[in-house]
């Protein structure tokens, strides 16, 4: 056990030295998996920021009512009733055209250009929030409250959050495709450079296993460098994502603050990046293991 | 204990290297196995190793058929046999120290266990001197003793060496001859494959003579 032990860090110290002695060509080849690997798990990180806006956003489905603007205040009255009335109805809040404008103000800091009209544009609104959160019954109610006299506009507001998800799902299929593309290349990658060094180390393991050296032990080294190779390159992707979130977030949160409002990038949770971490590392040591097995099949006794 | 029977190794394109070739190596003998360039020796000691396996019959290895060992099991035979080739097969990137301690670091020894047993196989051929040199700073003579230090340092049973006199002067021959009778004397199964007659004359072996692939001296063979 001591012995397997101490044979396994030896390698380990071995490999390390080995990516140290050729600088160059080690950088090179982390940096190659470390690009490939930023831009899918950099795709991943956009998309997951915008689920978080969206389900932020779209907490809960509500139907806003938009009155007429002739509708006097005994039309609103009667509306009011009949939705409180209504069995598909949980809660209903009116908001006059007045409070409406106030928030506006408030909220998005248009005190300019409010202040230059004339006469209040908006109409006064009920926001209604429905027993049922199912979209086909919203839509149903959202279909029958149109029809009602003095109503303008029915706005089912979960609509825009299902276009967003819907293009969130073509997102997520796309990071996945090209995320399994690019595992491949990183496979194609780590095999290529491991046969390389088969190559330049052919004397050595025609020498060993002629020594008695078991498959395992001839391989070791090898998934070892495939290992670490990946690992740094992991790293390096890390490093690239976190590097630009933290760019890109200055000039968003100056960007949204144009907008009174307050947004924030979230970088890779540590979940995210220790599996980053592990699946870069295991296609390394795949990626050696194919490139050995395949070369060590090759050397069997016929 | 080695034994041949009734072995044939055809490679491909059809050339037959050995032609039924029966025969048997006792523990702790040692055996010359001579014959010009293309008798077949070089073959005799590949099956021996597994580096090859027979077209047809046996090649026991201490009672297992190596012919028929699976590839997992071969490397476990093979640390039987220290392997002494011609070319030598010395890693030049590496120390003669660091070339020695290989065999050694296969089977997993020790770090002071093993650096102790290179330094002894080092010693025994003379070398001790040299362990922080590379081995293209050797003579051809010292790279011959260099590979007999590795094929050694892991105390085998079985000793294989093809024509390890082949470049070598007659005095330098001289002197590997006395080291593998040394190593014959403390129970080692030498076996060689050489047609260099001044070091079987030396040594006076048990000779095995093959000629295009057969036994050339099958009734001394059969008195055997």
């Amino acid at each position: 056990m001591k012995v397997w032990l101490s044979q396994h860090v030896r390698t380990l110290a071995a490999t390390l030295a080995k990516l140290v002695r050729s600088p160059v060509a080690s950088l090179l080849n982390i940096g190659v998996v470390g690009v490939a690997l930023a831009l899918p798990v950099g795709f991943y990180v956009g998309l997951a920021n915008l689920q978080g806006f969206a389900r932020e956003l779209a907490a809960a489905p509500q139907l806003s009512l938009f009155l007429a603007l002739d509708a006097s205040g005994s039309d609103a009255k009667q509306i009011a009733s009949r939705l409180k009335q209504h069995p598909g109805v949980r809660n209903v809040t009116y908001i006059t055209r007045d409070q409406a404008l106030r928030e506006l103000v408030a909220r998005t800091g248009l005190a300019d250009v409010a202040g230059s009209l004339h006469h209040n544009p908006l109409p006064d609104a009920f926001v209604v929030d429905a027993n049922d959160r199912a979209t086909p019954t919203l839509e149903a109610l959202r279909d029958e409250f149109r029809r009602w006299p003095k109503i303008a506009h029915v706005q089912l507001d979960s609509a825009w959050a299902m276009r967003l998800e819907a293009v969130l799902k073509l997102g997520r299929l796309a990071v996945l495709m090209l995320g399994t593309l690019l595992a491949f290349g990183l496979l194609a990658i780590t095999f290529n450079t491991i046969r390389l060094q088969i190559m330049t180390r052919r004397d050595e393991i025609e020498v060993v296993k002629l020594m008695g050296a078991t498959d395992p032990f001839m391989r070791r080294p090898f998934l070892y460098y495939g290992a670490l190779l990946g690992l740094a390159g992991g790293v390096t992707a890390w490093g690239i994502v976190r590097g630009g979130v933290y760019l890109l977030s200055d000039a968003l949160a100056d960007l949204s603050q144009l907008y009174g409002a307050h947004l924030q990038l979230r970088p890779l949770t540590l979940e995210d990046s220790l599996s980053l971490l592990l699946f870069s590392a295991w296609l390394g040591w795949f990626g050696a293991w194919l490139s050995v097995s395949r070369h060590l099949s090759e050397t069997n006794p016929r | 204990m080695i034994s041949f029977s009734q072995v044939c190794k055809r490679y491909p394109g059809g050339f037959e290297a050995l032609k039924n070739i029966s025969f048997a190596i006792a523990d702790g003998e040692m055996v010359f196995i001579t014959g010009h360039s293309g008798a077949g020796k070089s073959t005799a000691l590949k099956l021996m190793a597994v580096i090859e396996r027979p077209t047809s019959g046996s090649v026991l290895i201490n009672g297992q058929n190596a012919g028929a060992l699976r590839p997992r099991a071969i490397p476990f035979l093979r640390r039987n046999f220290g392997l002494i080739f011609q070319d030598h097969k010395l890693l030049f990137d590496r120390t003669v120290f660091d070339n020695v301690l290989l065999p050694l670091n296969i089977v997993g020894y020790e770090r002071r266990e093993a650096a102790r047993r290179v330094r002894a196989a080092l010693d025994k051929v003379g070398l001790l001197a040299k362990e922080k040199a590379y081995p293209i700073t050797l003579s051809g003579g010292e790279q011959q003793r260099l590979a007999i230090a590795r094929a050694i340092v892991h105390r085998p049973e079985i000793l294989l060496a093809d024509e390890p006199t082949g470049n070598l002067d007659a005095a330098y021959a001289a002197e590997l001859g006395e080291l593998f009778r040394s190593f014959n004397r403390v129970g080692v199964t030498v076996v060689i494959a050489t047609h260099d007659e001044n070091l079987a004359a030396r040594l006076r072996p048990r000779m095995i003579a093959l000629k295009n692939g057969e036994l050339a001296r099958a009734a001394v063979e059969a008195a055997a």
